[in-house]
């Protein structure tokens, strides 16, 4: 028996209340607590949940661990990360599934729900064992070959229509592959003055459109990840008024940052999608606050630094970004009547749907004592050398931010507590994530 | 005053006619029996080349050599280190070695400047080419031909008299020929002649176009002979057009892209007696040019290679001297 009492915290940023938490769970409330904390002028939203989270490991733990990913997450008031499958090898297997659930157990900083991927080695010829993933301990619901695009319209139907088995979804990294061969930036102005190959908006676009119309025609669950374009966006609210069971992510990147950035050649700035313009930024700002556009999803990349110190052209593309999410969404959305419901709603409640996770994603009492508590006063700045992933390669360095993550509880285990690390869920030593 | 030289949006007027005013004054060194200026006398240039180019190489090697350089040719290409490490560590390496300036070719756009901004090394970079951004230098020396052109002048060789100095290229009509969507030259140069005070034309396929042109400061032709009826040129810049572009569907194949881009016979007979023809090399006769029209006497397509000596020493001049009014005091 264990208990905590949050006194005073500014629920989904209104009114003040005090937070109950038993054995794990949220509570109605708590006699005599073990531990009560004031959150005074704190903000409490549910522990956020990422749908698109590369943690490297297996096979490039010098890039990123599930530990260091995990700790990043908890400090960016993440409780539960999806581990995309484009590991060495490859998610694409009841075992790996399993050893990157394991690991995330082991690690104890937040739930780390692996995605596997949709073709065997992501080499989009033929179908990944997906029922044995999703029969698994690991229980995989999401299934994406991000990085690559499922470019092959049989091959993506058939996807889309087996993994109703389980009512599982595909997440789709857009990219025609032949309209973006060796694409460097964002095909536009600044493409052509830098002379960097272009990636241009309609090799985003031509396969959403492909795919919402798959997805209609099979009745299936679809996925956009990392969704860059205004085209985009207005292919998916078309498709949202049609019925088709479409959710659409954008990453805190792509809400902020334009490809005017990349006249610096500085590879922080390389990714994929590339940064856009800025008449993209405002339309995926746009979706996001009207609702076109479901989540944010972090598309939390962390490279070496020998990837990421080089010329542009040699550069890998990706950014981390889990411990500047949060502040970095409240930035770029404070114009857009964006609040903390918003952002609980965007970054909690609806990936956790959209994933099936029912612990997470909401306060309510019986479900998983999985919270955040954020200073929306802060006068901070973003400053990645301080950051606990192992990746520096994150863009945002040096933005003032008025939000900074205090406390994260993951089940009940206070894992952040003023910022800093303070220990790992009992899952580190064994034990379940509710006994 | 620059620092570096890495692009020529970042030249000025007033920079790009002091360059070509300092070229006009290496002219004249080249011209002499010793062939030397001791203005960088003890100083290094290393010649950092990711990607082979002898023909400039060589020039910007006889460039830091008149003008009594130490020169270092440091060829990175096919190197077993990854490629971002070798920039970093090369570029380390020639820092630790003291290196004064660094004229950097490389396959990748955005090299020299990410060389000039990392902080890995504080020499000035001068960029030999980047990928399919810039080549300063020829552009530099293609308005030095043509300047000279302009003025009725021997396009190269010493200078003689001061009839070029102090011009710029105001009101000169150019056309630019081909494929300007992977050519650092054409980039260079739009960016230069508009600079300069000269229209700009640029004649090729759509899909040898960049996406966006028609926001650039130049007209836009796709059909060459339209453009042609259309001005009065002082000067075709013929671009090179590599074979290998229409197995990427760029163009149908060579025959088609000849009939209506190319420097034809006829297209060359019906340019004005004045029209200087140019290339920055090396020319796929019979493809994008013809034999005739390379072979001109009012092509000054060697006169090209001759300037660049002189732009090249003018432009490391400019970099390590700090500015270009010393040689003129
Ligand atoms: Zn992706």
């Amino acid at each position: 028996m264990s208990s905590t009492l949050i006194r005073h915290a500014r629920v989904l940023g209104g009114e003040e209340r005090d937070i109950a938490i038993v054995d794990g769970r949220f509570a109605e409330s708590v006699e005599r607590p073990d531990e009560t904390i004031d959150a005074t002028g704190l903000v409490a939203l549910p522990g956020l949940v990422d749908l698109h989270t590369h943690l490297r490991e297996p096979g490039r733990e010098d890039a990123e661990t599930v530990l260091t990913g995990s700790q990043s997450a908890a400090r960016g008031g993440y409780t539960a990360v999806h581990a995309m499958a484009n590991t060495q090898p490859v998610a694409d297997t009841a075992g790996v599934v399993e050893q990157v659930a394991h690991l995330g157990r082991a690690a104890g900083y937040a739930q780390v729900v692996p995605i596997g991927a949709v073709t065997t080695g992501q080499a989009g010829q033929q179908l990944a064992e997906l029922g044995a993933m999703a029969a698994s301990a690991a229980r995989v619901r999401i299934f994406s070959d991000d990085g690559q695009c499922v470019a092959d319209p049989m091959l993506m139907r058939r996807a889309l229509e087996y993994v109703k088995t389980f009512d599982g979804v595909v997440a789709q990294h857009a990219q025609d592959p032949r309209l973006t061969e060796g694409a460097q930036m964002n095909e536009g102005l600044v493409s052509a003055e830098l002379g960097l190959p272009g990636w241009p908006a309609v090799a985003e676009e031509s396969i959403i459109a492909r795919d919402v119309l798959l997805a209609e025609h099979v009745g299936s669950r679809l996925h956009v990840c990392h969704l860059s374009t205004a085209g985009s966006v207005e292919i998916v609210r078309w498709a949202k008024e049609r019925g088709v069971r479409v959710t659409a992510e954008v990453t805190p990147h792509h809400l902020m940052l334009t490809d005017e950035l990349v006249r610096s050649y500085d590879p922080v700035y390389k990714v994929n999608p590339p940064l856009r313009t800025q008449a993209d930024v405002d339309a995926v700002r746009r979706g996001l606050a009207d609702g076109t556009i479901d989540i944010v999803g972090t598309d939390h990349a962390p490279h070496t630094a020998e990837h990421k110190c080089s010329e542009w052209t040699a550069a890998a593309m990706g950014m981390v970004g889990l411990e500047s999410a949060l502040p970095i969404v409240m930035e770029a959305m404070a114009d857009y009547g964006f609040g903390w419901a918003d952002a609980a709603r965007t970054m909690s409640a609806r990936p956790a749907q959209i994933s099936g996770l029912a612990e997470h994603g909401s306060l309510e009492p019986g479900t998983g004592a999985n919270l955040v508590l954020v200073d929306p006063a802060a006068h901070e700045v973003i400053r990645p050398a301080e950051h606990a992933t192992l990746g520096r390669n994150n863009p945002f360095a040096g933005i003032p931010v008025s939000t900074r993550i205090v406390d994260t509880f993951l089940f009940g285990t206070r894992v952040v507590a003023d910022g800093e690390l303070r220990g790992p869920h009992a899952t580190a030593r064994g034990g379940q994530w509710i006994e | 005053m620059i620092r570096h030289l890495l692009s020529t949006a970042d030249l000025g007027r007033e920079d790009a006619v002091r360059i070509l005013d300092t070229a006009e004054e290496m002219s004249q060194v080249s011209a002499r029996e010793v062939k030397k200026l001791p203005v960088l006398r003890g100083r290094t240039v290393v010649n950092l080349f990711f990607e082979d180019s002898t023909r400039t190489r060589i020039s910007f090697e006889a460039a830091a050599k008149r003008l009594s350089a130490d020169v270092i040719n440091f060829s990175a290409k096919g190197s077993s280190v990854s490629k971002g490490e070798s920039l970093q560590d090369t570029a380390q390496t020639l820092a630790a070695m003291g290196a004064d300036a660094v004229v950097v070719r490389h396959p990748g756009s955005g090299a020299p400047a990410r060389l000039a901004a990392a902080g890995w090394i504080g020499a000035p970079i001068l960029n030999a080419g980047d990928g399919t951004h810039e080549h300063p230098t020829q552009a530099l020396l293609d308005a030095f031909t043509l300047r000279r052109a302009l003025a009725g002048l021997p396009a190269s060789g010493p200078a003689e008299g001061d009839r070029a100095r102090g011009a710029g290229l105001d009101g000169a009509q150019v056309a630019i020929v081909g494929d300007v969507l992977h050519s650092r030259v054409a980039r260079s140069n739009v960016h230069l002649l508009r600079a300069l005070g000269a229209h700009v034309s640029l004649i090729a396929p759509p899909t040898l176009l960049p996406w966006g042109v028609h926001t650039w400061p130049a007209e836009v032709f796709y059909d060459f002979d339209e453009a042609l009826a259309a001005h009065d040129f002082d000067a075709v810049m013929m671009l090179r057009v590599q074979f290998e572009r229409m197995h990427q569907s760029f163009f149908p194949n060579t025959r088609e892209y000849t009939r209506l881009w190319g420097l034809t016979e006829q297209r060359y007979r019906r340019l004005p007696a004045h029209t200087a023809i140019m290339h920055p090399g090396p020319m796929n006769r019979g493809f994008e040019i013809c034999a005739s029209a390379a072979d001109a006497e009012r092509a000054l397509i060697l006169d090209q290679v001759e300037n660049g000596v002189s732009v090249r020493m003018a432009a490391l001049y400019e970099l390590l001297t700090g500015d270009g009014t010393e040689a003129q005091q």
